[in-house]
C-alpha cells in the first residue's frame, strides 16, 4: 500500500448513508487496514450528488475525489444511483475539458456488507492519486465562496 | 452560535490511535467553538450528562462529538442534546472510530485526520438549522410476505395483538419448508402435527386475510401507509367455489405434472391439491401440462367439479393492500445439487437430496413412508448421507454453513435406522455443528444408541458401479481413502437465498448480504428491523435458521411491528426537501425525477405555478436537490452549503 508509505493527498470521499458509508464502517469493524488520506462526507444517498461538489473539491485543493454508493438497483431510495450515475459519467468526460485529469475522480458501488471491497477500493484509489500526484491548485480557497451563501439565505434564521 | 466538541476515547478504542486530547486542544481554534473536551465514553450516562451539564453551563447552542459511526449512536446523542433543551438536529458527529482509529495505527496521521474530521462537522453544524418532525397518521394493518412457519408465527401473534394482517404467500397453501418435513429434530416430533394446527387457526383467525398463490407486484408509499399491489395468480379455479373434494385429481387424465411438493420424486396431477391438510385446501391447475390449456381438448375436471369452480378462463387479479408495516418472511431455497458434477449432477437415480429423503420418509409422502430406492423400488440396506452439500464451500458460490444440516441428517440417519433396523448408516462430514438446547446430546444418540458411523472428509466423487452407489473419500481421521459401496446415498444440502429474493428486495427498498439473504439493521441490536423503516425481517430469509430460531424470529418481529403500530401518529423525519418559492420558477423537473411522488406543482397568490413538497412523503434522498437548475429546493440538513462547508473544511491546507 503505497499510498500508507509517503506523504498523505487530499482525498474527499462522497458515500452514501445506506451502503458505502456502512460498508466504510464494516471495514473499520473489521479492522482492515487502509491509506489514511480520504476524508469521508456522508451523503443521505449519491442521488444528492451535485457535480458540483466534485468541482468545487478538486478546484479547491483536492487531489482525488471518490463518490461511491449502493449497487444499481440495490439503491435505499430506488433510483438515486441511477441519477447519479447519468450525472457522474457525464461530468467525467469534460474533466480534461477544465484542465482536471479524469483519473482524479472516480465513482464506485460499494454495500454495506462488501468491507473487504471498500478496503480495495479505498487502496487503488489512493495509490492512482498517489500515481498521479498533487493537483495543481486551481482556486485559492480565499476566493471560493460558498455556493450560494450571498442572497441565498432562503430561511432567514 | 456557541459550539462544544466532544472528542470521544472510547476506552482505547480511539485513544490506543488517536490523541483525543490533543484533537480537543485543536477543535478549540475552530470558529465558533467554545468548549471542548476529552470523554472517556461519551454515549455513557456519564458521557451524555457531561453534555448536558456543558450545554447549560456554557450555554451551546450546538454540538459535535468525535466518535463512532453515526449509523451507531446518532440518535443518541441526538436525544441527549434535546434533553438539554437544544434542537435535536443542532447536533453533528465526526466518525473518527470506523474510519479513523480503527483503520490504521499511525497516531499522528490519525489525530490530523480526526482533528479535519471535527472540523468538517464543525463547519457543517455552524449551517444548521432548527428542524421540527411533523406528525402523520398510521395505518394499522400489517402485510406478512411468506407464509411458512415464521410468517404464519407473526401474523398470528400480531392478530392477536389487535391488528389486522394480510399474509401473501406464493405457492398454493402456507406451511413452507416445514410442511414438508416428516420429523423434527431434537425431538423428534412431528412436523405436521405442530404446524397443522397452526395454520388451521391462520385460516380462522378473524382478523387474518390470507391471498394465497400471490406474488407483490409493488410497493409504493412509507412507513405508516404503505400500499402493496398484490397479483393473484390464477389456479383456473374460482376459489370461492373450490371446496376442497378432491374430485377433480381423481378424474383428470394428465398425470405428469412435476409434484412441487412432494420434491419431484412422483408426477402429479395437473389439477391438484398440493397435500392433504393445505391451507387454503383449493385445487390449482397446472397451465403447463393441462391438456384443456394446451391443446383446448378435455376439461374432464369441469365436467366432475360438484360447485361448478373450474374455470379456463379465469385471469390473474390484482389487488392493493394498504398497510402500515410489511414484514418480509420469504425463507430459503433448498440448493441444487446438480451444480455437483462430481456427486453425479443429479443423474444418478439412487443420489437423492435430503429434502426428497424427508418426503419418502413422511408417511403421506409418495411412497406411504416406506424408504425405497429411486431406481428399482427396493430397500435400502446401507444409506449414506453427504454432508455440506452446498454449504462451506467457496467454490460453489455457498461459503457460509447452512446451519441445520448437521442436525437433520442426524435426524434423518436415526429415521433410517427406525424405518430399516438392520440397515447400516454412514455419514460424512467435515465438521458436526450441534450448538442449540439438547442438540449436541442429539447428535450423540445418533453416533452411540443407534450406531450412526461419522466418517470425517468431503467425498470427492461419487458413481455407479452396477447396482450400487459408491461414495469415495478421504477419513482425515484416518489419513486413508475409504470407498462405501452404498444402496442409497442422501445429500444433506444447504439452502440459499429463495428465488426472486433480490426482486422483492428493490420493492422493498431493503438490500440484500453477499449471499443474497436481507440484510438486517443492525447484526446485534437490530436483527429482525431493515433500514427502511416500517420494514421487519422473519426467518430464513434474513439468513439461515431452524425451526425454533425462525418462530423466535417471527415473534420478535410480530412484536417489532406492534410497537410501530402501537401508536396513533408517527413522526416524519424532518430531514425533507423544501422549496425557496420566490427562486422557483415552476419548470417541474423536480417533480419529474422524485421517486416518491412528494413533489406536486402548487400555485403561488399570483398563480404562476411553483413546487410544493408533500413532508410525510419525502424520504429525504436530495435528488430533486440536484435537478433544480435555480437551486430553489434544498434538503434540510444536507443543503448545497451545509455539503460544501464540508468540502471546503476538508480542502484546507494542513501543515
Amino acid at each position: 500500500m503505497s499510498g500508507m508509505d509517503v506523504k498523505e493527498l487530499r482525498i474527499i470521499g462522497f458515500l452514501c448513508n445506506w451502503c458505502s458509508y456502512g460498508g466504510a464502517d464494516s471495514a473499520g469493524v473489521a479492522r482492515y487496514k487502509q491509506p489514511t488520506d480520504m476524508r469521508i462526507i456522508r451523503l443521505p444517498c449519491t442521488g444528492r450528488m451535485d457535480p458540483l461538489f466534485v468541482l468545487k473539491a478538486l478546484l479547491g485543493g483536492a487531489d482525488g475525489v471518490l463518490v461511491s454508493g449502493c449497487h444499481p438497483f440495490d439503491c435505499h431510495y430506488t433510483s438515486g444511483n441511477f441519477y447519479a450515475r447519468r450525472r457522474l459519467q457525464v461530468l467525467k468526460s469534460y474533466l480534461p475539458v477544465l484542465g482536471i485529469h479524469e483519473d482524479r475522480f472516480e465513482y464506485t458501488w460499494v454495500s454495506a456488507s462488501e468491507a473487504a471491497k471498500w478496503q480495495s477500493v479505498v487502496t487503488a484509489f489512493t495509490d492512482r492519486i498517489h500515481e498521479l500526484g498533487p493537483a495543481p491548485r486551481l482556486l485559492e480557497l480565499e476566493d471560493m465562496p460558498l455556493r450560494f451563501k450571498e442572497g441565498m439565505d432562503i430561511w432567514p434564521s | 452560535m456557541k459550539i462544544g466538541v466532544f472528542v470521544c476515547l472510547c476506552g482505547s478504542n480511539i485513544a490506543a490511535t488517536v490523541d483525543t486530547e490533543r484533537v480537543a486542544e485543536i477543535a478549540r481554534s475552530y470558529p465558533d467553538v467554545v468548549f471542548s473536551k476529552a470523554e472517556m465514553y461519551a454515549c455513557s450516562e456519564p458521557g451524555q450528562e457531561a453534555i448536558r451539564e456543558a450545554i447549560v453551563e456554557k450555554g451551546l447552542e450546538g454540538v459535535v462529538v468525535a466518535s463512532c459511526s453515526p449509523r451507531m449512536h446518532e440518535t443518541t446523542f441526538r436525544r441527549a442534546v434535546e434533553r438539554a433543551g437544544v434542537n435535536r438536529y443542532m447536533f453533528e458527529m465526526a466518525n473518527i472510530r470506523e474510519h479513523v482509529s480503527w483503520v490504521s495505527l499511525d497516531r499522528e496521521v490519525n489525530t490530523r485526520k480526526a482533528a479535519e474530521l471535527v472540523r468538517a462537522a464543525v463547519e457543517k453544524l455552524r449551517l444548521n438549522r432548527h428542524l421540527t418532525p411533523s406528525k402523520f397518521e398510521i395505518n394499522k394493518r400489517v402485510m406478512v410476505i411468506g407464509g411458512g412457519v415464521a410468517g404464519i408465527q407473526a401474523a398470528l401473534d400480531m392478530a392477536d395483538g389487535g391488528l389486522k394482517v394480510v399474509m401473501v404467500e406464493r405457492e398454493p397453501s402456507v406451511g413452507g419448508k416445514m410442511a414438508k418435513l416428516d420429523k423434527t429434530f431434537p425431538t423428534v416430533d412431528c412436523s405436521a402435527c405442530i404446524l397443522g394446527p397452526k395454520m388451521v387457526d391462520l385460516a380462522q383467525h378473524p382478523n387474518i386475510t390470507l391471498h394465497a398463490f400471490s406474488e407483490i407486484e409493488d410497493v409504493a408509499g412509507y412507513v405508516g401507509n404503505f400500499a402493496v399491489t398484490v397479483r393473484r395468480k390464477t389456479p383456473y379455479v374460482d376459489w370461492e367455489r373450490c371446496t376442497g373434494c378432491g374430485l377433480c385429481m381423481e378424474k383428470c387424465p394428465s398425470r405428469k405434472s412435476p409434484d412441487v411438493f412432494n420434491e419431484g420424486l412422483k408426477p402429479t396431477t395437473s389439477i391438484n391439491i398440493p397435500f392433504p391438510q393445505a391451507i387454503p385446501k383449493k385445487a390449482t391447475i397446472n397451465p403447463d401440462t393441462c391438456i384443456m390449456l394446451t391443446k383446448g381438448k378435455c376439461g374432464s375436471c369441469a365436467k366432475i367439479c360438484p360447485t361448478g369452480a373450474v374455470d379456463f378462463e379465469k385471469q390473474d387479479e390484482l389487488v392493493t393492500e394498504e398497510v402500515g408495516a410489511i414484514i418480509a418472511a420469504t425463507g430459503y431455497d433448498v440448493f441444487d445439487h446438480a451444480k455437483y458434477e462430481e456427486y453425479g449432477g443429479g443423474r444418478i437415480p439412487d443420489v437423492i437430496t435430503s429434502m426428497q429423503y424427508e418426503r419418502m420418509l413422511n408417511a403421506s409422502g409418495p411412497t406411504s413412508g416406506h424408504v425405497k430406492r429411486p431406481s428399482d423400488g427396493k430397500e435400502p440396506k446401507k444409506v449414506v448421507f453427504v454432508q455440506c452439500v452446498g454449504s462451506r464451500d467457496p467454490s460453489k458460490g455457498r461459503p457460509y454453513c447452512s446451519g441445520f444440516c448437521c442436525m437433520y441428517t442426524a435426524k434423518q440417519a436415526i429415521l433410517t435406522k427406525d424405518h430399516i433396523p438392520d440397515a447400516e448408516v454412514y455419514t460424512f462430514y467435515i465438521d458436526v455443528r450441534a450448538p442449540s438446547k439438547m442438540y449436541e446430546e442429539f447428535y450423540n444418540r445418533a453416533r452411540d444408541e443407534y450406531g450412526v458411523r461419522y466418517l470425517r472428509g468431503r467425498p470427492s466423487r461419487i458413481y455407479q458401479d452396477g447396482d450400487k452407489v459408491v461414495v469415495r473419500s478421504v477419513d482425515t481421521l484416518l489419513q486413508a481413502q475409504v470407498e462405501v459401496e452404498a444402496d442409497l446415498v442422501v445429500l444433506a444440502v444447504g439452502g440459499e437465498h429463495s428465488r426472486g429474493a433480490s426482486e422483492l428486495a428493490e420493492k422493498l427498498r431493503i438490500s440484500a448480504d453477499q449471499n443474497g439473504f436481507f440484510m438486517e439493521s443492525h447484526p446485534k441490536l437490530r436483527p429482525v428491523e431493515t433500514n427502511t423503516a416500517g420494514v421487519f425481517l422473519a426467518g430464513a430469509c434474513q439468513g439461515l435458521k431452524d425451526i425454533p430460531t425462525a418462530v423466535a424470529q417471527g415473534t420478535a418481529a410480530a412484536a417489532k411491528a406492534l410497537v410501530l403500530l402501537s401508536r396513533d401518529m408517527l413522526e416524519a423525519d424532518p430531514q425533507v426537501a423544501r422549496v425557496n418559492q420566490s427562486r422557483c420558477i415552476g419548470c417541474a423537473k423536480c417533480v419529474g425525477v422524485c421517486p416518491f411522488q412528494a413533489i406536486r406543482m402548487g400555485k403561488d397568490r399570483w398563480g404562476n405555478p411553483k413546487a410544493e413538497v408533500v413532508e410525510t412523503m419525502c424520504q429525504g434522498c436530495g435528488v430533486c436537490n440536484v435537478a433544480c437548475m435555480d437551486k430553489a429546493i434544498q434538503l434540510d440538513h444536507f443543503t448545497d452549503d451545509q455539503i460544501l462547508a464540508e468540502v471546503n473544511a476538508l480542502c484546507r491546507e494542513w501543515t
